[in-house]
C-alpha cells in the first residue's frame, strides 16, 4: 500500500497486526500490551509498535532504539493526545526512527502532524494521499517552536 | 497597536488559502460534515438556526479605526448591515453565507484581522483589561503579554485538538476587569517583595456549566519563562484532561478531580524540562513593548477649561461623563465608553454607519484606536477633556451615549433563542422588556452600579454565573423559563451567584427583576451597591419578594 514518508508517496510493506491476529512473516507493527506481554525476539523481520492515545510514551523510551517504527493510532480524529505524543518522542527522548499516523485523521491535520514531528502519514482513504501532501506546504510560517 | 511584520501577514494569507480549499472540498462532498465542522470551528466559523456565524477574533479587544471600517464593510456586503460584539471581545456576523466565508476573511486579512481559533476545542482569543496601557491602577501594560501568547496561540501544531476549548485572560492591574479568576488560565502581573514584576499563574477557572473560580498554581512566575510554563499547563491538560464526556473535559473539571496540588506536581514537572528551551528573551519583550508605546499625549491637555464650562451647562453632559467616562493615568485624557446598549438594541450589537462613525471618532480623538469590552460595548480610551463635549455630541446623535455603563441596562447577554442553535430560551427580548421597565434614567442611576447577564442556556455565554444578578434561560416541557442567580462577581471578590429559587416564568422575568431592585433599595445602606446588600443581608428578603 502507498503512504507518505518524509514527504514522497512511497510503496510500504509493514503489516499491522491485530491483537487477537496470528503474527505474519516480515515487518509488522504491534500493539503496547502485545509489546510487552509477548516474546518477540524471534520474529524474521522488523517489530514496530502502535500507540493509542490513551497509551503513555514514557512507557517505552527506555527500549526507544531497539525500536525502528512508532505507530500513533487516531482512533478518532479530534483525539489531539498523540499530537503530544509525538513531539514528546521527538523532543524530549530524541528518537529518531519513524513516526507514523494512521487510523481516523484528516489530511487536513498533516501539516500540524508533521511539525510535531510525525514523518509518515497512512491515511484511510489512500485516494488522499495528494491532498495530505500538499498540506504540508500549507504554512510556511510558524510562531511556535516544535520539532519542525 | 501590534503591527503585523510579513511574516504575520504571510502566516494569515496562507490560513484564508487553506480555508478556502477546505470549504471548497466541502461544498464538492470530499469532506464529510464532521471533518469540516472542526476545521471550519477552527476559523470561527459555526453553523446556527438560521445561517452560519462567524466568530472575528478581536486580539485582546484592541481594534484600529482600519479594522473598525472594514467590519463595517463586512457588515455591509455580507451580512445585515450590523455586527455584534461579544463577552470575549471579539466580533460576530450573524448572517454570512457559508460559500462567501473565504471571501470574508480575505477581506479581513487585508487589515490584519483573522477567525482563526475563534472557536473549536483550541486555544482560544486571549482577552485583557480593555483600560490596559490607560488606567490609573496598572502594574504594567498587559497587552505585549498578550500578542505574545496571541502568537504563540495561532496556529500551535500539538495543542488544536484539546478536549476542549482552552481560554486566556491576562490583568495587569489591581483591579481585575478580565476576570481572569474565570478562565482556562489566568495571568496576573504582580510585583513581589523583590520589586520585580512576574505573573500569579491561575488555572482551572471557568464558566459555562460548571461554574468554578481558578486557583493559584503559581503564585509568581518570572517574565522569562510565560510560554514555556503555558506550554506545561496546556500539555498536561491535552494529555491528562477528559475526552469521554465534552461536560467534564474542561481543565477545571481535571483540577477537581485531580486535586490542584497534584495538578501543581506535573504541570511543575513537566515545566522543568522545558523552561530552558523556551525563555522569551528580554530583547523580544522590549520589542514588544515598543508597539504599545504610550501614544503621543499633550502634556497641557488638562489646561483646557471648556470642559468644565460645558459641565456647568449642560445637565445631561454632567450624567454621561459622571456614567460613560473615567479616569486616565494622563492627566487631561479621559477613556469614554460607547454603550451599545441603548434601549431596544440587542445587547452588543453595532450598525455599519455606527461602526464607520465611531472609526472617524476614533482617528479624530483617540489615536485611530477603539477596544472592545467583555460587557460588550466599546471603548476610545485615549480622548482630551477638551474634545468630549463634542464626541458626546456625536456619540448622542448616533444613539451611543446611553448614560448607563455599570448599571441595570448595561447587561450583558448572548444571543439565545434568536440566533443560537443551543438555546433553551430568548434572551435579547427579555433584554429588551427589561431594559424598557428601567427606562427612567434617573432611577437607573438611582440603583447604580449593577451588573446582570443573561444566558440563553447552561453553556453560559453571557456569565450569568457571575452577574450580580444571572438570569439563565431553561427549558421546561418546550416553554421558556428562567432561572435566577443573586450576588456573583467577575472581579477581585470573584464569586457565583446563589439561585433564588425556582425558575420563573417569561411572563414574570422583568416583574421579578423589578421586585428584587425594590428590596435592594428597602435594604440598602447608604451608597451601598446592589451587589454589597445581597452580600450582606443575604438572598432571603430577595426570595420571600419574589415568591
Ligand atoms: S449561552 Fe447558550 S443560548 Fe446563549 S449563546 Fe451560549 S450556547 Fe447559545
Amino acid at each position: 500500500m502507498k503512504i507518505i514518508k518524509d514527504k514522497q508517496i512511497i510503496e510500504d510493506n509493514w503489516t499491522h497486526i491485530a491483537d487477537d491476529a496470528e503474527l505474519t512473516n516480515g515487518n509488522i507493527t504491534v500493539s503496547l500490551s502485545r509489546w510487552n506481554h509477548e516474546d518477540l525476539n524471534n520474529h524474521q523481520g522488523k517489530v514496530g509498535i502502535r500507540l493509542l492515545p490513551a497509551d503513555k510514551v514514557e512507557d517505552i523510551t527506555d527500549e526507544l532504539n531497539k525500536i525502528p517504527l512508532i505507530v500513533l493510532e487516531f482512533p478518532i480524529f479530534t483525539d489531539g493526545r498523540s499530537f503530544s505524543h509525538a513531539r514528546l518522542l521527538r523532543s524530549r527522548f530524541n528518537y529518531k526512527g519513524e513516526i507514523r499516523a494512521i487510523g481516523s485523521y484528516m489530511p487536513d491535520q498533516v501539516f500540524y502532524l508533521s511539525r510535531v514531528g510525525v514523518n509518515a502519514f497512512q491515511l484511510e482513504k489512500p485516494e488522499e494521499l495528494a491532498v495530505a501532501l500538499s498540506t504540508m506546504n500549507d504554512f510556511t510560517v510558524k510562531y511556535q517552536q516544535s520539532t519542525n | 497597536m501590534y503591527q503585523y511584520n510579513d511574516n504575520d501577514q504571510t502566516l494569515i494569507n496562507e490560513r484564508v488559502t487553506q480555508f478556502r480549499g477546505q470549504t471548497e472540498r466541502y461544498l464538492k462532498g470530499e469532506l464529510g460534515e464532521d471533518e469540516f465542522r472542526a476545521l471550519r470551528l477552527m476559523n470561527g466559523l459555526y453553523i446556527q438556526t438560521h445561517a452560519p456565524m462567524l466568530r472575528v477574533a478581536g486580539p485582546y479587544g484592541l481594534l484600529s479605526s482600519r479594522q473598525l471600517r472594514m467590519i463595517a464593510h463586512v457588515s455591509r456586503k455580507y451580512d445585515k448591515g450590523y455586527a455584534h460584539i461579544t463577552t470575549r471581545q471579539n466580533i460576530q456576523f450573524n448572517w454570512p453565507e457559508l460559500k462567501n466565508v473565504p471571501d470574508i476573511l480575505e477581506d479581513l486579512a487585508s487589515v490584519q484581522m483573522h477567525a482563526i481559533q475563534t472557536s473549536g476545542n483550541c486555544l482560544r482569543n486571549t482577552t485583557t483589561d480593555h483600560l490596559a496601557g490607560v488606567c490609573t491602577d496598572e502594574i504594567e501594560d498587559p497587552r505585549p503579554y498578550c500578542e505574545i501568547i496571541r502568537q504563540w496561540t495561532i496556529l500551535h501544531p500539538e495543542f488544536a485538538y484539546l478536549p476542549r476549548k482552552f481560554k486566556i485572560a491576562v490583568s495587569g492591574s489591581k483591579q481585575d476587569r478580565a476576570a481572569t479568576q474565570l478562565h482556562d488560565i489566568g495571568l496576573h502581573l504582580i510585583k513581589n517583595d523583590a520589586g520585580e514584576i512576574g505573573f500569579k499563574v491561575l488555572v482551572g477557572g471557568g464558566l459555562g456549566r460548571t461554574p468554578v473560580i481558578g486557583k493559584v498554581i503559581r503564585p509568581f512566575l518570572e517574565k522569562k519563562h510565560l510560554l514555556s510554563y503555558l506550554e506545561a499547563i496546556v500539555r498536561v491538560y491535552n494529555l491528562n484532561g477528559r475526552r469521554d464526556n465534552k461536560y467534564k473535559a474542561r481543565i477545571k473539571i481535571l483540577v477537581r478531580e485531580s486535586g490542584i496540588e497534584n495538578m501543581t506536581e506535573w504541570v511543575e514537572a513537566e515545566w522543568q524540562q522545558i523552561k530552558q528551551d523556551m525563555e522569551v528573551s528580554d530583547a523580544r519583550y522590549s520589542e514588544m513593548k515598543n508597539h504599545f508605546a504610550p501614544h503621543p499625549y499633550e502634556t497641557n491637555a488638562n489646561q483646557d477649561s471648556s470642559f468644565k464650562t460645558h459641565l456647568a451647562q449642560d445637565k445631561n453632559f454632567v450624567t454621561w461623563v459622571k456614567h460613560n467616562v473615567i479616569d486616565h493615568k494622563i492627566p487631561g485624557y479621559r477613556a469614554v465608553f460607547v454603550s451599545l446598549k441603548a434601549p431596544a438594541i440587542a445587547p452588543g450589537d453595532i450598525t455599519e454607519k455606527q461602526l464607520d462613525d465611531v472609526a472617524e471618532m476614533a482617528d479624530q480623538y483617540s489615536f485611530g484606536e477603539i477596544r472592545t469590552t467583555h460587557r460588550q460595548n466599546l471603548v476610545l480610551a485615549d480622548v482630551k477633556q477638551a474634545n468630549l463635549f463634542s464626541l458626546w455630541q456625536k456619540l448622542s446623535a448616533l444613539s451611543l451615549a446611553t448614560p448607563n455603563i455599570g448599571t441595570a441596562t448595561d447587561m450583558i447577554c448572548c444571543p439565545g433563542l434568536d440566533f443560537c442553535a443551543l438555546a433553551n430560551a430568548s434572551s435579547i427580548n427579555i433584554a429588551k422588556e427589561i431594559n424598557e421597565a428601567l427606562d427612567d434614567i434617573d432611577y437607573l442611576h438611582d440603583i447604580g452600579d449593577l451588573k446582570i447577564n443573561m444566558s440563553g442556556c447552561m453553556n453560559g455565554c453571557a456569565h450569568q454565573s457571575v452577574g450580580h444578578i444571572g438570569i439563565l434561560g431553561v427549558d421546561k416541557k418546550g416553554v421558556e423559563w428562567y432561572q435566577l442567580t443573586l450576588g456573583g462577581s467577575s472581579e477581585n471578590d470573584a464569586a457565583l451567584g446563589q439561585r433564588l429559587g425556582p425558575a420563573v416564568a417569561k411572563d414574570q422575568i422583568t416583574k421579578a427583576i423589578t421586585t428584587i431592585l425594590e428590596v435592594y433599595i428597602k435594604h440598602r445602606n447608604e451608597q451601598e451597591i446592589f451587589l454589597d446588600t445581597v452580600n450582606r443581608v443575604g438572598i432571603t428578603p430577595f426570595k420571600q419578594a419574589v415568591y
